[in-house]
């Protein structure tokens, strides 16, 4: 068990990204980032605006390629996957959360938390419905499974959000500032459902936050300044002069 | 762990390309969560539908009209006795002939074994009816007053197949014997005659008899109303003296278009001289043709702008929805399934659309019939309202083409930024 528990979900070596590339526009966002995930590791990822932190998780959870550098998704090499390959792998391992909810208003919240299984295997079966309404419910949001999402209020959309992430059991859950536009009060009480479920199910869980209250709840933070890790260790011990975000 | 992990990922990916059922589910609330665009854009096509489907059934009415009017009075092929024509002797190498031709005078010729034509005919299912007669000219007489008229000998079961006189019958009955004869109206008129009056028949060389008129028929065409003596095949051989002949076989076939690929069948199968419709109609033909282009470029037209309806609909809610692309990407989609989305969308939109355009078409056809003064009645076929859903579902399909790519190439990591 101990073993598991240090089993790595999440490698890069050397990543780069460069964006338009041989062009006059040529923007080199990220250098060199190596850095590991284990499972059930919450890591909050910080920095400051433009500092590169969307395009790094975008990377991690395969929604954008590196230039160059390897990137390793429990044990899979992800450089030369082909497009298919890289969406199964993604369907298979990574659940996201972004800043503006993101969900898909012609459906409800249950049909949206049952999104990433029904592109997967079709018609939902009645354990993955009833697993859905569960994870509807532990996100305090029973009352609402058959609502519209865009009736929803502001943090009631991000808890469906969490929970969709999480539908699929993901090793890997990637949360692009889940709570950058809740007030005080609710952002605490949906950083508290990444905390129970980073304990519960034991993903490892990646946050990008500009919330120095959130950052320092995550035991490890990784901080990014110009593409670059600036600092990679435990919370408590991050550098006063970067906590600013 | 290696193992079941590639016996999942094998799974999950067979899974990814069987099943239909989320595509589905998203293409229809993509459609219903934009109700107005969805309605405007169904209702655009079906007018442009309804459009195809009239114009079709229009010109289809109107061509049978006019085929069935030529048609119901013709046989579709003729087969005669080759004509005669002078023999030249051999003309030795190098010499020069001057020669003066005359054309021979053509008598009635008969078909040289024409019972075993008949019979080989007979043999091909697509030739719905054969009819053996024998045709030449006469004199018909009723007290002083004569006229010439056309005598046509015919096997009355054979020759219902070609023309149905009784449909056609004015007053009597459809009787040709030994001793009945029918004839035309117009003729009837010329001469003052009703039915079961008497008139007498004049081949010339003496060859005359008296025939009872069993019944008085209408053709329309005046040339045959005026002309036309029917009587039983061997009446009017022994009075056009050609004892067991005939002049002419009459074809009907099902296809009436193709009557040209079978009168030279025909002719290479018979070697006599075979005549279809089209050769003796080409006027006729030539209008057709022309109609049916035109019907041809209208529907090519109306179908186009249908097309780029669809296409720029689609086109534009792809871009509505590309924040949405992407995050059914992110949630694990493949770029096959995106496609199918926007594919689906697009043959959804067609199937809708010329549902209700073929209402409408109908509704058109309905009101055209029901219009107080008009020539003919359009009939809507089941299987043209058929073809013009399939062929609106699957231009949809083809219209959602571009857009649908265009959304499955969307980089997930911009789409989902899109507000
Ligand atoms: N698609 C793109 N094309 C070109 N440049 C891009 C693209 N996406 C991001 N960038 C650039 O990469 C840099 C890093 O952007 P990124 O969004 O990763 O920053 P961030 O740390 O997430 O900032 P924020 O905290 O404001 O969200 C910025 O300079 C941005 O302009
Ligand atoms: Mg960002």
């Amino acid at each position: 068990m101990s073993n598991q528990n240090q089993q790595v979900v999440l490698q890069l070596n050397k990543i780069n990204k460069i964006f338009n590339p041989n062009t006059p526009l040529a923007n080199h966002v990220l250098h060199d980032i190596s850095l590991q995930v284990s499972r059930g590791e919450l890591v909050a990822l910080v920095g400051t605006s433009g500092s590169g932190k969307s395009t790094l998780l975008n990377v991690m959870g395969l929604l954008d390629v590196s230039s160059s550098g390897e990137l390793y998704i429990q044990d899979h090499l992800t450089q030369g996957l082909s497009e298919q390959q890289r969406t199964q792998l993604r369907s298979e391992s990574i659940g996201f959360v972004f800043q503006f909810h993101h969900l898909i208003n012609a459906f409800s919240a249950l049909e949206n938390v049952l999104m990433p299984l029904m592109l997967r295997y079709g018609k939902p079966s009645k354990e993955q419905t009833e697993y859905a309404k569960y994870l509807l419910n532990e996100v305090g949001l029973s009352k609402f499974i058959y609502k519209p999402t865009n009736k929803l209020s502001g943090g009631q959309q991000q808890r469906v959000a969490i929970a969709r992430a999480l539908v699929s059991r993901p090793a890997l859950v990637l949360a692009d500032e889940p709570t950058g536009n809740l007030d005080t009060q609710t952002a605490d009480e949906v950083f508290n459902l990444f905390e129970r479920f980073n304990i519960e199910h034991q993903c490892a869980i990646v946050i990008v936050t500009h919330d120095p209250r959130l950052s320092a709840r995550c035991p490890r933070t990784i901080r990014l300044d110009d593409g670059r890790i600036v600092y990679d260790g435990a919370s408590v011990d991050l550098p006063t002069n970067f906590q600013a975000t | 762990m290696l193992f079941v992990n590639r016996l999942l990922n094998l799974r999950s990916l067979h899974n990814l390309h069987s099943s239909l059922w989320i595509e589905w589910r998203i293409a229809l609330r993509f459609l219903a969560d934009n109700p107005l665009q969805t309605l405007l854009i169904s209702v655009a096509i079906s007018v442009g539908a309804a459009v195809i489907v009239f114009i079709t059934a229009l010109m289809l009415g109107l061509q049978n009209n006019m085929i069935n009017k030529t048609l119901g009075t013709q046989a579709h092929i003729r087969i005669e006795a080759t004509q005669q024509h002078n023999i030249f002797s051999e003309i030795a190498e190098g010499r020069y002939v001057w020669a003066l031709e005359s054309p021979r005078a053509q008598r009635l010729q008969t078909i040289n074994n024409w019972q075993q034509v008949r019979d080989t005919l007979d043999k091909y299912p697509q030739l719905n009816a054969v009819s053996p007669l024998i045709s030449g000219p006469a004199f018909a007489q009723k007290g002083t007053a004569r006229s010439s008229v056309a005598l046509v000998g015919i096997d009355p079961k054979r020759y219902h197949g070609i023309i149905n006189l009784q449909e056609y019958l004015l007053e009597g009955e459809f009787s040709v014997t030994a001793s009945d004869v029918m004839i035309g109206s117009q003729l009837a008129e010329d001469l003052g005659l009703r039915t079961g009056d008497k008139l007498r028949l004049d081949a010339g060389d003496n060859r005359q008899s008296v025939m009872n008129v069993a019944g008085i028929f209408e053709l329309g065409v005046r040339e045959l109303d005026s002309r036309y003596v029917y009587t039983g095949l061997k009446q009017s051989q022994t009075l056009l003296n050609l004892p067991g002949g005939v002049t002419l076989i009459e074809i009907k076939i099902s296809d009436v278009f193709v009557a040209d690929y079978w009168a030279r069948r025909l002719q290479k199968l018979t070697g006599l001289y075979v005549q279809s419709w089209m050769d003796s109609n080409a006027q006729l033909l030539n209008g057709l043709q022309s109609q049916t282009m035109t019907t041809q470029i209208i529907r090519v037209f109306v179908a186009m702008s249908v097309i780029f309806g669809i296409a720029s609909v689609l086109a534009v809610s792809v871009v509505q929805r590309t924040r949405e692309i992407g995050i059914l990407r992110a949630m694990g989609s493949s770029q096959q399934q995106i496609l199918r989305v926007f594919l689906l969308q697009g043959g959804l939109l067609g199937l809708a659309g010329s549902l209700l355009g073929v209402l409408l078409g109908y509704l058109m056809v309905q009101g055209f019939n029901s219009a107080g003064q008009r020539l003919f009645e359009i009939v809507l076929e089941p299987s043209m309202l058929l073809s013009a859903i399939t062929i609106a579902t699957v231009a949809g399909v083809v219209a959602a083409m571009v857009p649908a790519r265009r959304a499955a190439k969307y980089d997930p990591a911009v789409a989902i930024r899109y507000v």
